[in-house]
């Protein structure tokens, strides 16, 4: 059974279709990259999948249960977790206060106004750990506003983790980041995905970062679904080259 | 090594985090002795404290959970008539008109609270006031029953009982202050212990973020709700004391502009610091009482002080110290 399957998506607002019958299937333990160009209907995709917005019609549905209908913190719930183009953090709380909400609520204790010594502790090592998985240890005690893009970025993903999700979507993960930092959250996905075995979809802009980690790529030009393969049966797709790769040279 | 580092981050703020709290428990707990010294009398320091526990209340929501109310003198007014038409017509007990008063106002605050907390931003506000000036009229024009225009009297506070002790709250207005401090530490315990909980830090993350809180999984809305609820039963807690602190229910107490009022005490104050508001309703109530015995313009000069504050202090006065106090 795949992780994640999506079945004839599509979204109009008004007379514009911006998704058009997509459908996708994500084994577990893959690592899925979207791509395409701009207004290709990338983010309204993954708006969709999410929960952000119901489809106009189609399905949705995660390890065979139909999601289609349910709102973002019931897929939550179901082990869906994500990240934003534009980085979504707690901005005047630290990067710990950041995660630790997230492990709380993950956990189940957002209604709960007051927790024992032992799950207190539970809460406070899996903090940690997740900081440590994405190299924030350091910056603990800093107020995220204040970390460079490239740490705040991780500090969402960081978030994202905190909810263990079995499915991992992230948004265009080095959006805005220079070599370096483009460098080390590019490490961090393969190490969520080859190290802890996340399945995980993103889409992406940059294509060294998606032709080195992805197992399969699927290409959305005009709101529709162009291509859909392993990056060797992409790069040598003739309509993908057309339309997205260029061929002006 | 990275391990050190963030324990020393990490506990640095923690260690004098109780030294605000101690300097007003102690400030409090002793006002009746010192007040006289400075001109003061134990009414106001009761006053103070009345305006400090709305203040705070709205605060809950507004500075804890990023929610602003215009509308929050209903609550404290429903509090206020509560307590008032219980000693009025239905038992000489000060605690169950205490208890009737904080029901009212915060069961009333439920229920309107589920309608309110789906809508965002001015409208969310809009609705508050909408919400609010219902109950201004009704006490307004119901003249039999609420005393209408002129407001309820008939009614006062009543000795304590507790078996053979008799603590005379009465006519005593020193035990009398001491009573509303009891009371007023007892809900700014809970809030603070509520504040502290998991459920208060999704309460700061909804103020922080609502995208991402909801990304998170938290129910926003179920949550807003939550805070607006508790908010208005501790809003109505103050009403309830306001109400046995003058032996008389005011319509004023229901007014809108008496909502105006909290929203400054609470901003001037610093409304991201706990006792920020506290601090605003002791500035506002003590300038009040000063200034209006001097010219009926005393809201131009706190309206001019609040502007100065908002301008040149964003982060409220007690906001301003904190920044100081820690680097």
């Amino acid at each position: 059974m795949n992780m994640l399957e999506v079945r004839n998506a599509t979204k109009t607002f008004g007379s514009l279709v911006a998704v058009n019958g997509v459908s996708l299937s994500v084994a577990a333990g893959e690592l899925r990259a979207i791509i395409g160009p701009n207004g290709a209907g990338k983010t309204t995709f993954f708006n969709l999948i999410t929960g952000f917005f119901p489809p106009t019609s189609g399905a949705i549905l995660v390890e065979g249960q139909d999601i289609t209908r349910l709102s973002a913190q019931e897929r939550v719930k179901l082990g869906m977790a994500r990240t934003f183009q534009i980085t979504e953090i707690f901005p005047e709380l630290t990067v710990h206060e950041n995660v630790r909400i997230a492990v709380e609520v993950g956990s189940g204790f957002a209604l709960r106004p007051w927790i024992g010594r032992d799950a207190a502790a539970t809460v406070r090592r899996a903090t940690e750990e997740t900081l440590g998985l994405c190299g924030l240890e350091s910056k603990a005690g800093r107020s995220v506003g204040e970390l460079s893009h490239g740490d705040q970025r991780a500090a969402e993903i960081a978030m994202a983790l905190a909810l263990k999700p079995r499915l991992l979507l992230l948004d265009e993960p080095t959006a805005g980041m220079g070599e370096q930092e483009t460098y080390q959250i590019a490490g961090l996905i393969r190490r969520l995905h080859k190290q802890s075995n996340y399945t995980i979809v993103l889409i992406e802009h940059d294509m060294r970062v998606v032709f080195n980690l992805a197992d399969r790529i699927t290409v959305l030009d005009q709101g529709a679904l162009l291509a859909d393969g392993t990056p060797q049966q992409i790069s040598e797709n003739p309509a993908v080259q057309a339309a997205y790769l260029g061929t002006a040279e | 090594m990275s391990t050190t580092t963030i324990e020393t981050v990490l506990k640095a703020p923690t260690e004098r985090r109780w030294l605000p709290a101690a300097i007003v428990w102690v400030v409090l707990l002793s006002a009746p002795l010192w007040l006289p010294l400075v001109g003061g009398y134990t009414a106001l320091a009761s006053h103070v404290l009345v305006m400090g526990l709305v203040a705070m209340a709205l605060n809950f929501l507004l500075g804890f959970t990023g929610v602003m109310s215009f509308g929050h003198a209903a609550y404290f007014g429903l509090g206020v008539y509560g307590a008032g038409l219980t000693l009025r017509y239905i038992s000489n007990s000060t605690l169950l008109a205490l208890l009737f008063g904080i029901l009212l106002g915060g069961l009333v605050g439920t229920v309107l609270g589920a309608l309110i907390a789906r809508r965002r931003g001015v409208y969310f506000a809009m609705v508050t006031i909408a919400f609010g000036q219902i109950f201004y009229y009704i006490a307004y024009s119901w003249n039999s029953f609420t005393g209408g225009y002129d407001g309820l009297r008939g009614f006062s506070r009543q000795p304590l009982h507790f078996g053979p002790l008799v603590i005379d709250i009465q006519n005593n207005g020193t035990l009398f202050y001491y009573f509303v401090l009891a009371v007023f530490a007892i809900c700014i315990g809970l809030m603070a212990f509520l504040l502290a909980s998991p459920f208060g830090r999704t309460l700061i993350a909804v103020r922080e973020n609502q995208r991402r809180a909801r990304f998170l999984g938290i129910a926003v809305d179920r949550h807003i709700w939550l805070s607006f609820s508790i908010s208005c039963y501790f809003a109505a807690a103050a009403g309830a004391l306001y109400a046995l602190l003058n032996n008389f229910a005011d319509p004023m107490s229901l007014h809108y502009s008496l909502s105006g009022e909290i929203v400054i005490m609470a901003v001037m104050g610093g409304m991201r610091s706990f006792w920020g508001p506290l601090v605003g309703a002791a500035v506002f109530v003590i300038l009040q009482d000063y200034i209006s015995s001097m010219t009926e313009n005393w809201m131009s000069c706190i309206g001019l002080l609040f502007v100065l504050v908002v301008m040149f202090f964003p982060r409220g006065l007690l906001g301003v110290l904190q920044r100081r106090g820690s680097p």
